[in-house]
């Protein structure tokens, strides 16, 4: 929280500095009066009109402190909030977020339905721009949060609300789930990739595409495989037969940098384990173990790694 | 009633052999059944307000060994010692036990033992009802404690949040033991807070205006309201997730029409004023331990007592600054923002007041004012991170991370369970007639003081670095290693405190120095009987004079007479002055309010698994409810007529 790289962040931390140097001002005031009070030199109970008095207009001085210091917070509050509910300028691109168990799915708006696509649990935006945030989910209550950017936002099912994001300088920013979402909430991760406009739009470009033909033999064989095995059930290939969107789409996975939501690295080890049986790895997660042969799975994790 | 006569005497008028006579027909009149039969029969404030506190405090162990388990899965990054399944029981049902079978229990409990004692009555209203909801509370806590060592425990988190323990993703029965649970501990606590209403209104001591009655009886008032006031609120909650998951209505279920918001606006309605309702009576064990050990009143009485009060209202006004993060409109959240806010002022005042009383007073440095230091230290600091959540942008980044978590343990532990061991080595000398150790008490204090702020103080920094709550591992690049291995490190030294604590109090039992009747020096009511207090309380119902009633006591002062010995009869005064105007007679022990509570949980449990469990209580709820309520006007009677008798033999003499 205190690294921030976007505007929305940058205004968290400045109020939140305030407010933790103000909290231990407060703090150490009262435990020295209270140490004060306590080490006093004395020999009686001291119950004398005077002491009343001045404790009575001490407490009272103590209390409108108290009042003036939490009215303060409350205004700087108000003003750092109302700079972050809404974006500066116009968004440049909108991106729905949905949350699923437990993985994101990140689907960039446009205005020819065939150029829609989605980009699972890496959500790429241009540096210094405003990215409009459309929250979503399709089952549980998940919680969107890039500490490095932004705060959170929940994903309420049944529920559309509108956020924004914004980096200022290019990188890849860890963000995950905030909000319990069950089993593998702790596993639930993604990377926001901020990189310049003209990259970006080449990204764009390349994730509309659909995905690479394979071009070895080793590959096809793998595309054989994959077509006839369960992974068809829940994934996506776009420009292929497989088309069920219940897990993450796959045109472009090899281009991402980690798999399962952010748990593993994107490398062809990872993924073998991953495919064989990913229970191991995220337990409970819904992908099913798959029994394939050792040269099925070499074929399939070679198709896969060629669809960049 | 008419003939009722102002019941109060001058001490001097009654003889030393009379009083003999009257402590013999007390105790004959308010026993204590013996037996198996009679051990579930009781009826009396004490008897069950140590059990429950006993029980509570197992239940604390129990969530606390869970806690130890937690830690030590979170010692080291992805750890493998426990997985996400058992994780996900051991956080939920830590978090559920702490809260609704721990905190609120026990400081209810503090409450059935030490408010008819403080108020000057013979025994609690409605004592059968209290014995109800003991059992009733024990058989839901002993449910959830079984449902977690077979392994079936709820999975889903404190608060539940739906569509998560919905019917869709949670199958089983792990969140229905979840739901019945609530209602254990809703019956249990809306029957307890009703007593205490009760009580305190209606039956303090001759002279114990509302302007007189000590500090613990006020926070006991706002509690017991406050209580009253939030639970129909999760009863609406739960209940609509019972019916969703048992025969499929669609409360919260957005794609029939339902709202899964709803839950969350009906939880925290509650589960806001849940926080006050463990907090408001620390702040009342507080105000009497530093009395006690100043020897002198709070200072600033009346501005105490309208702080609980206005807490107690205020209390209702903040649930939403749990749903910052929802997408609310911005007004709103920040009407919220302020509401939350504003409730630092009225905790303030009581801080201030309470140093200004240490400051004018004389601190004696007993183990149970040590702990109510220890209070102030670390709650403090934890009201202080309450505001900066209190603020939306401040919210949105630390909201569900391990800040919260730092944050809601320095305000619960801190301020309420410090304060509630402070009261326990201070009121135990009154439970048992023996003081607790006091060098042991303070290593005692010292462990738990160090343990818990190594072990949660770096929360506050995981937190602020992006660490959320709730995940059972973390990556091991993230920077968090350190500081969750110091955390673990200082949960050991919280168990060691623990267990030096509970040491203490069983060898103290056995062994302790007998303390005299008010080994403190304090001032309510409760110091001026025996310890441990004979079974009717009072010898006499005394007549308060002053708002401290035992430092305020002149040598003369004037007692209760008129209330008979041979029945259970106890005085009822009026809400504001404490006038008597009346007598009631109070039920006899009775095995029915078990009977009952065995029905009730018979169908609570049984409606986890099938509807029928209703209609099929029905019978049985019915005919225990009808054992229970049975006029007895038999022992009334039989008095009168002796009485009768007894002026016909004078008037024929």
């Amino acid at each position: 929280m205190f690294d921030p790289h976007g505007p929305i962040a940058r205004s968290i931390a400045t109020h939140g500095w305030w407010l933790l140097l103000m909290s231990i001002a407060v703090y150490l005031v009262v435990m020295v009066a209270l140490l004060i009070a306590l080490g006093r030199r004395r020999r009686e109970i001291d119950d004398q009109p005077e002491t009343t008095r001045r404790l009575t207009r001490n407490v009272s001085i103590a209390v409108a402190l108290t009042v003036v210091i939490l009215v303060g917070i409350a205004a700087s509050s108000v003003v750092s909030g109302r700079g972050i509910y809404s974006p500066s300028g116009a968004g440049a691109v909108t991106v729905d977020v949905v949350g699923h168990q437990w993985w994101w799915d990140f689907q960039y708006h446009d205005v020819t339905p065939s150029d829609v696509f989605t980009s699972p649990n890496e959500l790429h935006i241009p540096v210094g721009l405003p990215v409009v945030i459309k929250a979503m989910s399709t089952d549980v209550i998940h919680s969107f949060w890039v500490p490095n950017l932004m705060g959170k936002r929940d994903l309420i099912p049944g529920i559309v609300t509108n956020t924004w994001i914004q980096a200022d300088e290019p990188g890849v920013y860890r963000g995950q789930c905030a909000e319990f979402c069950g089993h593998q909430h702790a596993h639930m991760a993604l990377e926001v990739v901020a990189e310049p406009m003209n990259t970006f739009q080449a990204w764009i470009r390349h994730q509309r595409e659909p995905a690479a033909e394979p071009a070895t033999d080793e590959e096809r064989r793998g595309k054989d495989v994959f077509m006839q095995s369960t992974c068809v059930t829940c994934h996506a290939i776009r420009g292929t037969d497989a088309g069920s969107h219940l897990g993450p789409e796959l045109t472009h996975v090899a281009s991402r940098l980690t798999i399962a939501a952010g748990t593993l690295p994107n490398a062809r080890g990872h993924l073998a384990g991953w495919i064989a049986n990913s229970q191991s790895i995220k337990p409970g997660n819904r992908m099913p173990p798959n029994a394939l042969t050792p040269d099925d799975l070499q074929a399939v994790l070679a198709y896969v790694r060629s669809l960049r | 009633m008419s003939e009722f006569v102002h019941p109060v005497e001058r001490r001097m008028t009654i003889s030393a052999a009379d009083e003999e006579r009257l402590r013999t027909q007390l105790e004959r009149t308010w026993y204590v059944p013996r037996g198996i039969i009679g051990w579930c029969s009781v009826a009396d404030h004490k008897t069950m307000g140590k059990r429950y506190i006993v029980t509570a405090f197992c239940f604390f162990t129990f969530a606390g060994i869970l806690a130890g388990l937690m830690r030590l899965q979170l010692a080291v990054p992805n750890n493998h010692f426990i997985g996400p399944d058992l994780y996900n029981q051991i956080f939920t049902v830590h978090g559920t036990m702490m809260m609704f079978l721990f905190a609120v229990p026990v400081m209810e409990a503090l409450g059935v033992y030490l408010v008819p004692l403080m108020v000057g009555t013979r025994n609690i209203a409605f004592p059968r009802l209290n014995a109800f909801s003991y059992y009733v509370y024990l058989f839901g806590g002993v449910m959830l404690v079984v449902t977690m060592l077979l392994n079936t425990a709820p999975d889903v988190g404190w608060f539940s949040y739906v569509p998560l323990a919905g019917p869709d993703y949670t199958p089983g029965k792990r969140a229905d033991f979840w739901a019945q649970l609530i209602t254990f501990t809703e019956v249990a606590a809306l029957a307890v807070s009703v007593e205490l209403v009760a009580t305190i209104f209606k039956a303090r001591a001759p002279g114990m205006s509302l302007n007189r009655m000590p500090l613990f009886v006020w926070s006991m008032l706002v509690t017991a309201l406050m209580v009253i006031f939030a639970m129909p609120s999760i009863v609406t909650c739960s209940s609509f997730l019972l019916l969703d998951r048992l025969v499929g209505t669609h409360f919260y279920n957005p794609a029939e029409g339902g709202d899964s918001l709803l839950w969350q606006h009906l939880f925290w309605f509650f589960g806001h004023p849940e926080v006050y309702i463990i907090f408001v009576p620390a702040l009342g064990i507080v105000s009497s331990i530093i009395s006690a050990f100043t020897w002198r009143p709070i200072f600033g009485y009346s501005a105490m007592v309208m702080s609980l009060v206005a807490t107690g209202f205020i209390g209702f006004g903040l649930w939403v600054h749990h749903m910052f993060a929802t997408g609310l409109p911005a007004l709103g959240l920040e009407y919220f923002t302020a509401a939350s806010i504003v409730i630092a002022i009225p905790t303030g005042i009581q801080i201030f007041c309470w140093i200004a009383s240490l400051w004018r007073g004389r601190p004696r440095f007993h183990t149970p004012l040590v702990f109510v230091l220890g209070f102030f230290a670390i709650f403090v600091l934890g009201g202080l991170s309450g505001v900066t959540l209190a603020s939306v942008p401040f919210d949105l980044q630390v909201h569900d991370s391990y800040y919260v978590v730092a944050h809601f343990h320095y305000v619960l532990l801190g301020g309420a369970v410090f304060p509630l061991i402070g009261g326990i080595y201070f009121w135990f000398p009154k439970m048992t007639g023996r003081l607790m150790d006091d060098r042991l008490g303070k290593v005692n204090f010292w462990l738990l003081f160090i343990g818990f702020n190594i072990t949660f103080f770096p929360m506050h920094i995981l937190g602020l670095e992006g660490m959320p709550r709730r995940v059972y591992t973390y990556p091991d690049n993230m920077g968090w290693n350190t500081l969750n291995l110091v955390s673990s490190l200082g949960a050991l030294l919280l168990v060691v405190g623990g267990a030096l604590f509970v040491y203490n109090v069983v060898r103290s039992y056995r062994w302790g120095l007998a303390g005299s009747d008010n080994p403190w020096g304090a001032e309510t009511l409760e110091w001026s009987m025996s310890s441990p207090p004979p079974v009717y309380n009072f010898l006499h119902i005394p007549v308060v004079e002053g708002r401290c009633a035992l430092w305020d006591r002149s040598a003369d002062a004037p007692i209760v007479t008129g209330i008979r010995s041979d029945v259970r009869e106890v005085l009822i005064s009026d809400v504001m002055d404490a006038e008597p105007i009346n007598v009631a007679e109070y039920p006899e022990p009775s095995i029915w309010p078990f009977l009952c509570a065995v029905v009730t949980s018979g169908f609570f449990i049984g409606s986890i698994f099938t509807p029928w469990a209703l209609p099929v209580s029905i019978l049985p709820l019915a005919v225990t409810l009808i054992g229970w309520f049975w006029p007895k006007k038999r022992d009334r009677e039989r008095a009168i007529e002796e009485q009768d008798e007894d002026r016909r033999l004078h008037d024929a003499a």
